[in-house]
């Protein structure tokens, strides 16, 4: 082999992995990625039943209801808008009313939202940035230290 | 006192740095020999002021001086010694002086052990990461200083944050930062190779230690970040693709590839521009990983608090070193000369095929941890990218690179043999297809390609181990001689199988937990039972104790095994008492074959808890396979032929956490 076939081996391989990579990245990103909306925006922009997403917001004070096993209700509220939520599992610790949460899964028919995965941060004055955000451009005051995702273990 | 004694040492420090910075490199433009040689004295000078900053730091963490304002912060004076200690580097600011800390700490060890390098290319190496210096400390200087004073001080701290307090956590950032700010060195040595225009086999030979020690550091602080969520967060998962994560796991894919074409490069001179443009990328992940972190544009459970000011501070340091070396690279690239020609199936060919797949796997997780932060900055749409887009891109790329990895070792160099090393694999790959085969007969759930990952994880390494094997030529001449043979190969060698021995294990490991993880979520009351994998825990209900700064409610569940029991786990929910926050203890019984995992939830309205209940198989071999990796770099490191110095260097690095 010449030293310019070898050369070719070698730039060959590496498109061909590259191509490779970039097709994996490009079906990866359609059924992966998932979109974050809060109460209001489904009530601008509706969504489609069982389409993923996430939704986040506030826990509303005094609705969290812990139904049979590990079923837990609650209502999600950016202040202006609410949805109620379902979620089968175990909260996470600092799950609190008042607090920022965001919730991932599928709206049903009723309009209810049915979470598989719920997260909350750990610290007291923690919000979610998305959530922090969100709020803002609706307009919503927060409270001292609300947006202030302190954090620290790198 | 101290503290200010620490503020000025910090300060004097950044003069140093500027000195450092200036005169070497004037020295070795104009070649004076007395010029250059005050890069020493300055690097370990520099590292010397650092270092009674950083102790200063410690004091007033150690002593609780709550009238520094970093202090009264992130630390509590009920806090245990260990994590008073470890809030040093809990906090953005005390962990950007660990920082600038270890990237001195690595300048002075090349100033004190590189006797042997050319002193131009010395002088140049230390000015590059004196510069690199120059930036961070102003950056700790204008923007985060953790010497500042707050008057009147307060009674008491703020406390640290509970889930930090935890000792695989406090020795984390430490060898994390060590890895990653030791790529610097990289970095330095290909900026000024390109500074001098000249390069060849024993640039990569000065290297490669260095990096190796680096890549270690990484490797192993990765690893403990990863069984510390395991535990520590309660969800019983080890990996979770979360941009921080993943930002600490870019600079080791590029890392890797690193230490694999600086080998080319040392053994047959060729790949020298690859090389150069690895060693700069691999630093730049490296920069820009602490950009993600401390500019607060991620999402994260290791997101610092947000200031931005900071944040383009950072971004500036990371464009200008980014931006410069490459800049400087597209002049001076076509300048290094070319070396060595080789065959597609060579060794120098495996190991091109390594990095081609390595960069690629990195290039993919770049995509999903940027792409929704570029998207919110266009379009304003919030995304995430979940688990299963790594899945999707990292995994199938890992396949052809785990495949041939054991290829490797057993290709020649220039010209490599794919039928004799394939013969030679035969006993690997037939023990491959025995578990694959016995895993699709046997296991009847789980994804059908499992068995194929575990058969992948069992050929690395049976693959890896044959080569020894046959290097010793164990079977053919007797098990005495075969052991002597042994004991007479180049330590690299060694750990070149045992390095990817690890990566076998880790590979089990993963598709092992993965795959046949079992999970059971349900309400129990006291006296009930709940089975998982053979094991039966019977609850006993929950009790409460205290700690030194916390309350804990604690489940007690006991486990048997049909009527005989195994043990006693206790779980429990702690809430500390500064920061008054809530943390999940999981109960574990670890074990070979898998850990038993169980967390305690809530009180349930009715009575009861809620109750998790996870059996993880072979997830002990995740964190084995990288301790078994970071053994293989110490054993590699202590190869007479890498001896420029290495060996010593390598033992403190390892060991400064524990200072």
């Amino acid at each position: 082999m010449t030293r310019k076939q070898r050369r070719g081996v070698l730039i060959g391989v590496g498109v061909g992995v590259l191509m490779v990579a970039v097709a994996l990245v490009l079906f990866a990103m359609r059924d992966s990625i998932v979109f974050f909306h809060t109460p209001s925006d489904l009530a601008e922009k509706p969504i489609a039943v069982g389409q993923r997403f996430r939704l986040g917001g506030l826990v509303a004070a005094d609705s969290v209801k812990r139904g049979q096993g590990t079923k837990v209700e609650f209502v999600v509220t950016d202040t202006l808008k609410t949805v109620p939520v379902v979620y089968e599992g175990v909260l996470p610790d600092l799950f609190k009313e008042g607090q920022g949460v965001v919730t991932e899964g599928r709206l049903t028919d009723g309009g209810t939202f049915v979470a598989d995965s719920v997260l909350a941060k750990h610290d007291e004055n923690y919000m979610p940035p998305e959530v922090a955000k969100a709020l803002e451009a609706k307009g919503v005051k927060l409270g001292k230290g609300a947006p202030h995702p302190a954090e620290a273990t790198q | 006192m101290t503290i200010e004694l620490g503020h000025f040492a910090l300060v004097l420090a950044l003069l140093m740095a500027i000195f450092q910075m200036v005169v070497p490199a004037y020295g070795a433009r104009i070649r004076d020999p007395r010029l250059m040689a005050v890069a020493e004295p300055a690097a370990l000078c520099q590292f010397g002021l650092l270092l009674v900053s950083f102790l200063a730091l410690t004091i007033a963490y150690v002593t609780s001086d709550f009238s520094v304002a970093n202090v009264a912060n992130n630390s509590h004076s009920t806090k245990p010694l260990l994590y008073r200690i470890s809030g040093v580097w809990g906090n953005h600011e005390g962990s950007m002086v660990l920082w600038v800390l270890i990237l001195a700490l690595f300048g002075a060890a090349v100033a004190a052990f590189g006797r042997n390098l050319p002193a131009t290319l010395k002088a140049n190496v230390l000015a590059v990461q004196a510069s690199i210096a120059v930036a961070f400390i102003l950056f700790i200087v204008l923007t985060s200083n953790p010497f500042l004073r707050v008057d009147p001080p307060p009674a008491d701290g703020n406390g640290l944050n509970p889930i930090l307090q935890d000792p695989a956590l406090a020795f984390h950032p430490p060898f994390l930062y060590a890895g990653y700010v030791g790529f610097s060195i990289a970095y330095s040595f290909a900026v000024a190779a390109l500074i001098d225009g000249r390069i060849d086999a024993a640039w990569a030979r000065w290297v490669r230690p260095w990096t190796l020690a680096a890549w270690m550091c990484l490797t192993i602080g990765i690893a403990m970040g990863s069984w510390w969520a395991y535990y520590e967060l309660g969800w019983g998962g080890w990996w979770f693709w979360d941009p921080v994560e993943n930002a600490s796991f870019m600079p080791w894919l590029a890392g890797t590839a690193l230490l694999h074409s600086a080998l080319v490069m040392e053994k047959r001179d060729a790949l020298k521009v690859w090389t150069v443009l690895l060693a700069i990328l691999t630093f730049s992940l490296s920069l820009m990983g602490t950009f993600l972190v401390r500019s607060g544009i991620l999402t994260s459970v290791h997101a610092f608090a947000v200031d931005p000011k900071r944040g383009v501070f950072v971004l500036a340091i990371m464009t200008l070193f980014t931006g410069g070396a490459l800049a400087l690279f597209a002049l001076r690239a076509r300048d290094l000369r070319q070396g060595g020609i080789f065959a597609p199936i060579s060794r120098e060919g495996s190991l091109v095929l390594n990095n081609i797949l390595l960069t690629t796997a990195c290039a993919t997780v770049f995509v999903g941890t940027l792409y929704p932060l570029l998207l919110e900055s266009l379009t304003g749409d919030k995304i995430s990218v979940g688990p299963p887009y790594f899945d999707w891109t990292f995994g199938p790329l890992m396949v052809p690179l785990l495949l041939a990895l054991p290829f490797g070792p057993f290709l020649a160099w220039k010209r490599g043999d794919a039928y004799a090393a394939a013969q030679r694999l035969a006993f690997a790959a037939f023990a491959a297809v025995v578990v694959m085969a016995l895993g699709w007969a046997f296991i009847h759930r789980g994804p059908v390609l499992a068995p194929f990952g575990l058969a992948l994880g069992v050929f690395v390494m049976l693959g890896s181990v044959s080569d020894l094997a046959w290097r010793a030529r164990f079977g053919s001449v007797p098990l005495g001689e075969a052991w002597r043979r042994l004991r007479g190969l180049p330590r690299s060698a060694i750990g070149t199988t045992l390095a990817h021995f690890g990566v076998g294990m880790m590979v089990v490991g993963v598709v092992a937990t993965s795959a046949y993880r079992e999970e059971k979520i349900l309400v129990m009351k006291p006296g009930e039972q709940v089975s998982i994998h053979g094991y039966d825990i019977t609850f006993r209900g929950v009790a409460p104790s205290t700690g030194p700064n916390y309350r804990e409610e604690t489940g007690v569940f006991d486990v048997a095994r049909g009527s005989v029991p195994v043990t006693r786990l206790e779980p429990g929910r702690r809430i500390y008492d500064m920061p008054p926050e809530p943390t999940t203890e999981a109960g574990i019984n670890a074990g070979w074959r898998g850990d038993l995992y169980v967390v305690l939830g809530d009180a349930q309205a009715q009575g009861g808890y809620a109750v998790r209940v996870y059996f993880n198989p072979l997830v002990r071999f995740i964190w084995l396979g990288a301790v078994v990796m970071f053994i293989a770099g110490g054993v590699s490191l202590s190869d007479r032929r890498l001896r420029v110095g290495a060996p010593g260097r390598a033992k403190r690095i390892a060991a400064a956490p524990a200072e």
